[in-house]
């Protein structure tokens, strides 16, 4: 898929996903040893972004399994549809059992979900397993067959294996510690906060109204907030909310009333904003 | 040396600090390298990472033994100029211009220049804190500072962050200088000695009881998602506890979009039992590194778990739950808060089991039921007083279960006044000394 890691961080940044040299690097070694992709980092740096990056790149189809508590195999991988195979055997009264039996559980009958469907294809795949960490255990265990041998078993049709490997990503927050087993299958990777450069440019590209010096200090308020030591601080989704926020109320550089009235959109808890305002003098004035 | 071998040093390095990497990672970390090359080192650094390494906590282990085994180079810099105000004076323009690559240069130099030390083969070598004490980068700050506003004027707002950023910087320059220290060591003494002796070990491997004030902070990083965990790992419990009998009604409700027939039996839903939490925490100075971790912890579980009575003591004890306020992080200054307003202290300040735990059992008797769970945390040493085993055997009737979270080595217990092994007869007593054992203890432990 791509030549090099140059060639990665090039084609990611065509589709307005810059990525740091750790990232590149890592998305460049998943391709090459076809192997999973791990993601994990706080929330809002871009984990699932890079997904669907990768997937324009790659011009492929994005599949996507968002895990939640309770998550079982018949959201994950597949399940029979009752209400047609119902339908099935009270249309056909006067045929055997036999006959019934072996086409209720044909391929007309089986709704693949997002595992098999990514297995199925021929076409270029990412599959993009979001949120892992909030999926019970027992999803990891079956996760394992597919993400090792990339093939899926139904009994009645047997094994389904895929023709094209999907490229896969994890993504985690690690709410939960993800099994040992899970783990040694799949390339690591960790997205934390951008450096002070790469942040810049991301927020310049995605508002593009935003002047380069609002810009900067935009990032540099930002940084000076994840000095502090605060219960949730800001991510780069917030930044660029941040950015935007302050280009529609026109604020053409930063003052004590502006960063005041806006930090809600960067901090989300009340003794958080208290903090940073006492650290940052807003109430000095 | 090969890259092969290099790379199978670098594994066993790592895995003497407890990183778990298996045959598989090391043959995937070699494909690795075959595919990215070795010219340039920090894409060299973040293959291997991705490749060796499982999780976000190793990675400091990680950097410190790729820099010893994969060095930027060998030997001595080839321009250094030894002067000393010369050196200062590069490192203030880099430290305002935050240019990363030329304080990477300028570490090397400083050390070659100022970190040396002793005169004969066998005992010199390089220290990072003589080349600090000698450059003394942290003087630099107002000077630089004042240079940077003088050539960008003073611009509003973000001036006042500026300082601060440059305390980064500088520490960021420390960093550096550290670890060029470390790999000119390595160079004379052996990297596989360095790698296993000089490099600080993973958070959750920290002593409790020699956790240090900086250690402290990552520490509470590393017990905040703890302590999450924790949480959903119980309400996972509990769920699975759920599957059980057929809840009739519900499947036949069920049943009606398939034409009667019950495809899904829908199970019934138990109540939810809530579990209750007791602690009992000595706060007395000989385990303070464990008692301000388990400050944190407890900090941590009271924003988790609803229902959770926090008790401390020295010799006598006093209740603080009140004193833990939803959200307020502070474990310093909560350990102050604990000082100045509970009563933990009689006549004397050093810490008495006996009394407390009698206390406890005496006055706080209503905390405990059928569904509690009691820890106690505490090095179980009691000064030589009476252990008084009658109340740790009255909690232990009264509670569904009580553990014991010893921060000591299992070989110290029963040494001098501790009573360890007395109170371990009637009470489950785990050694806890770090992170990774109370992760492991707890998630054992914690009732459903």
């Amino acid at each position: 898929m791509f030549t090099s890691v140059d060639d990665v961080s090039a084609r990611l940044a065509e589709t307005g996903y810059l990525a740091s040299p750790a990232v590149a690097t890592t998305v460049f070694l998943a391709d090459r040893l076809g192997k999973p992709l791990l993601v994990e980092g706080p929330a809002g740096v871009g984990k699932t972004e890079l997904a669907k990056a990768v997937a324009e790149v790659a011009q492929a189809r994005l599949v996507r399994l968002q895990c939640y508590e309770g998550v079982d195999e018949s959201r994950a991988l597949y399940e029979w549809n009752h209400a047609k195979q119902l339908l099935r055997i009270s249309a056909g009264r006067d045929e055997t059992w036999d006959e019934a039996r072996t086409d209720i559980f044909s391929e007309e009958f089986l709704l693949s979900r997002p595992l098999l469907t990514a297995i199925r294809g021929d076409e270029p795949t990412v599959l993009l397993i979001d949120e892992t960490d909030k999926a019970d255990v027992e999803v990891e265990g079956l996760l394992l067959e597919v993400l090792s041998d990339f093939q899926v078993t139904v009994p009645e049709l047997g094994t389904i294996t895929a023709s094209r490997r999907p490229f896969v990503v994890l993504t985690s927050n690690a709410s939960r510690e993800l099994s040992e087993a899970l783990r040694r299958r799949c390339l690591f990777l960790h997205i934390g906060f951008p450096e002070e450069e790469l942040e810049r440019r991301i927020v310049r590209l995605r508002v593009p109204g935003l002047d380069e010096a609002l810009a900067k200090s935009v990032v540099r308020v930002v940084g000076a907030l994840r000095a502090m030591d605060l219960r949730k601080v800001p991510s780069v989704a917030e930044t660029i909310d941040w950015a935007r926020t302050l280009l529609a109320l026109g604020a053409d550089h930063l003052d004590e009333t502006v960063v005041r009235d806006s930090l809600g959109v960067l901090l989300k808890h009340q003794d958080d904003i208290l903090k940073a305002g006492a650290k940052l003098d807003l109430d000095a004035v | 040396m090969s890259t092969a071998e290099r790379l199978t040093s670098l594994v066993g390095a790592l895995r003497a600090h407890g990183v778990r990497i298996g045959t598989g990672e090391t043959v995937d970390a070699a494909q690795a390298v075959e595919a990215l090359g070795l010219a340039d080192r920090e894409r060299l650094r973040e293959g291997l990472a991705a490749t060796l390494l499982h999780g976000t906590a190793q990675r400091q282990v990680f950097d410190p033994v790729f820099d010893l085994y994969f060095p930027r180079g060998v030997g001595a810099p080839e321009e250094t100029s030894g002067d000393r105000d010369d050196l200062r004076e590069r490192l203030a323009k880099a430290l305002a211009a935050n240019d990363e690559t030329l304080m990477a240069r300028l570490a090397v130099e400083a050390v070659d220049g100022f970190g040396g030390y002793g005169n004969s083969p066998a005992s010199d070598g390089w220290s990072s804190y003589q080349t600090l004490d000698r450059l003394r980068p942290q003087t630099l700050l107002a000077r630089v500072r004042d240079d940077v506003r003088g050539q960008q004027g003073m611009s509003g707002f973000t001036d006042r962050l500026l300082e601060d950023e440059l305390r980064r910087r500088i520490e960021a320059f420390r960093v550096l200088v550290a670890a060029e220290a470390r790999r000119r060591v390595a160079e004379r003494r052996g990297r596989d000695e360095i790698a296993r002796r000089a490099v600080a070990p993973t958070t959750d491997r920290v002593d409790f009881l020699f956790a240090g004030k900086d250690r402290l902070a990552e520490l509470r990083r590393t017990v905040q998602p703890l302590a999450r965990k924790l949480a959903t790992r119980l309400a996972a419990r509990r769920r699975r506890a759920a599957r059980g009998s057929i809840d009739l009604r519900r499947t036949l409700r069920g049943s009606l979009s398939t034409g009667g027939v019950p495809m899904k039996p829908v199970l019934r839903r138990r109540r939810p039992a809530r579990p209750e939490l007791v602690l009992l925490c000595d706060v007395s100075g000989s385990v303070s590194g464990f008692s301000d971790f388990t400050m944190l912890l407890v900090q941590a579980l009271h924003d988790q778990f609803s229902k959770v009575r926090v008790f401390a003591f020295v010799n006598r004890l006093d209740e603080i739950t009140r004193l833990l306020e939803h959200g307020a992080a502070d474990p310093e200054g909560l350990g102050a808060r604990i000082r100045a307003e509970a009563t933990l202290t009689g006549w004397h300040g050093s810490s008495d089991y006996g009394v407390a735990l009698g206390e406890f059992a005496s006055l706080y008797a209503d905390a405990l039921s059928p569904r509690t769970t009691v820890f106690v945390l505490g090095d179980a040493r009691t000064n030589m007083s009476d252990p008084n085993l009658s109340a740790v055997q009255a909690i232990t009737e009264r509670a569904r279960r009580v553990y014991w979270l010893n921060p000591e080595e299992r070989a110290q217990w029963g040494t001098g006044d501790s009573a360890a092994y007395e109170y371990a007869e009637s009470v489950e007593m785990h050694e806890c000394r770090n992170v990774r054992q109370l992760s492991a203890l707890v998630g054992r432990l914690l009732p459903i």
